[in-house]
């Protein structure tokens, strides 16, 4: 597989390696040694560190700033964008900010809505959505254009990426929804957390039949439940999420001081039998406000050391 | 139809409580179909702000009027020998209807007693749900007659989104996720295919993102 931008996690997977891909949260101050911290801890582990974008629309220290900073410590990080917040005017604007900064990965999002987060009242903007992101980046990348026609002499060199979730509704759809997501331009994909195994088979299954998969790498989404509570509140309170209850009975199964650590092994077993799975090509390990358990997760899922691309 | 929703009474006797002599005035139009601003609420609503001056002990005249529509000078001219008798105009017409008494009666006091929310329609009596967000280009043809723009809570054009749960939207459980209605008349009309292809990014200068707008009608020349 030919690449198209000197992406570090393009490389890594025309190599055919499975990805790793984690994510960091920066923080709701200005004190940037928390991006640091979150760096360090994951980024010897993973090929590419996702910066999440307000994250259910809670305001945080901007992804492109923070991750100028991981860029600049030596990390790859991954831009997420939503367009809950920015028109395509200030979109493209960051994306020729972190062109200039040497940013090559990016993941296009709608968001959640504002009424999730802490200013409720805030309007939304929405003046795209994560496809037409995907084809803004597409267009500039390619065809050296912002979405106007202007041309530019130096385009963002963007690995172009969206989330998807196979556990939202209607399910039928959500193939063909990621079929147009790569006929916009998406080369990889994040999934949502994945907890309901035979669901995703199901979902992954139909990817490979319709041959999506030769255009475009799944990374499995992994978050491990901390405790009960977490699962719990996954499964009831986070929409289109998709906990089944053997899950949170084998968590309710060990003694309360051994349910993170089982949390883990669930999340280690996981990543095991999907390697298995055909067509996924990656793991995005989503360690929520629990970082510290990246490296132990990847070294114990036999995915480290990290190969070397060029 | 516009739809509108009474304003809480506490905030309409904020804003006509120094006032002697206040017009309640309604409009048969629009909000008396979603049964905001017609000939009956304004009676009710007359009535409920006499009772509350009374208990108050203070002498306020509230008098009552119900115009055709409040969006035409044909009608809001009837108020010309009326309005002078009082200090202020409650009008519980939309914030169209409002305005364009402000703007005939520049040198009174209107002021509004409804909030206007939507476009939309009567599902039964007493429930009405919004369905046009007046974009100013339709895109119904492409989405099965629902329109994205008013139901989906991103306006998402490609969507549904991840937060699609069952048919309700992550929004809250009493919204129904547009993009599921919409694969679902697609299904019916045996149109799913509309779904691989992706929708470019709108054109929104027909909206309001354009700036206030003005329909004029060309007449033929003939």
């Amino acid at each position: 597989m030919s690449t198209t931008t000197p992406s570090k996690l393009e490389k890594i997977l025309a190599a055919g390696h499975f990805a790793v891909t984690s994510e960091c949260g920066p923080p709701r101050g200005a004190d940037i040694t928390v991006v640091d911290e979150k760096a360090q801890l994951v980024g010897p582990y993973v090929d590419v560190i996702n910066v999440t974008d307000n994250q259910t629309a809670v305001v945080r220290m901007s992804s492109l700033a923070s991750c100028i900073r991981i860029k600049q410590m030596g990390f790859e990080p991954v831009l997420q964008m939503t367009t809950r917040d920015r028109n395509r005017i200030a979109l493209q604007s960051d994306l020729l900010g972190a062109g200039a900064f040497g940013i090559n990965n990016v993941l296009c999002l709608t968001g959640d809505h504002q009424s999730f987060g802490d200013h409720p009242t805030a309007a939304n903007v929405f003046d795209v959505d994560s496809t037409q992101l995907i084809k803004i980046v597409k267009k500039m990348r390619d065809e050296k254009k912002l979405y106007s026609g202007f041309e530019m002499a130096t385009p963002p060199q963007m690995f172009i990426g969206a989330a998807e979730n196979p556990f939202a509704d209607p399910f039928e759809i959500r193939v063909l929804r990621l079929a147009k997501k790569v006929a916009a331009g998406a080369q990889f994909i994040q999934t949502q957390c994945i907890y309901n195994m035979d669901k995703f088979k199901t979902w992954m299954g139909e990817v490979v039949a319709r041959g999506l998969h030769e255009h475009v790498s799944v990374l499995a989404g992994i978050t491990p439940m901390k405790s009960v509570g977490m699962a719990r509140y996954m499964k009831t309170k986070v929409p289109g999420m998709d906990v089944p209850d053997e899950l949170i009975k084998r968590l309710q199964g060990v003694p309360k001081d051994k349910v993170a650590e089982e949390g883990v092994n669930i999340a280690i077993e996981q990543i095991e039998e999907l390697k298995q799975v055909p067509g996924v090509r990656g793991f995005h390990i989503m360690a929520i406000e629990w970082e510290a358990k990246v490296p132990e997760i990847v070294q114990r899922a036999g995915l480290y050391p990290r190969p070397k691309v060029d | 139809m516009i739809m509108a929703r009474p304003k809480p009474i506490e905030e309409i006797v904020d804003v006509v409580k120094d006032f002697d002599k206040v017009l309640v005035a309604g409009c048969n139009g629009c909000v008396a179909v979603c049964e905001a601003g017609g000939l009956k609420e304004v009676e009710i609503l007359a009535s409920t702000l006499r009772m509350y001056f009374s208990s108050r002990q203070k002498a306020v005249e509230i008098g009552e009027i119900s115009l055709t529509r409040q969006c035409d000078k044909e009608y809001l001219n009837e108020l010309q020998n009326v309005i002078g008798n009082y200090d202020a105009v409650l009008s519980i017409a939309c914030g169209a209807g409002v305005q364009f008494m402000a703007e005939m009666y520049s040198d009174r006091r209107i002021f509004p007693g409804v909030n206007t929310n939507f476009i939309g329609v009567t599902l039964e009596k007493g429930v009405w749900s919004e369905r046009c967000a007046a974009c100013g280009e339709c895109v119904l043809a492409s989405t099965g007659g629902i329109c994205p723009i008013a139901r989906c809570s991103k306006r998402m054009l490609n969507g549904p989104c991840g937060g699609s749960s069952n048919g309700k939207c992550e929004v809250n459980r009493e919204i129904d996720c547009g993009w599921h209605l919409i694969y679902e008349r697609l299904k019916t009309l045996g149109e799913l295919k509309r779904f691989e292809t992706p929708t470019d990014a709108k054109d929104w200068t027909t909206s309001r993102d354009g700036g206030p707008r003005k329909n004029i009608k060309e007449v033929s020349q003939a």
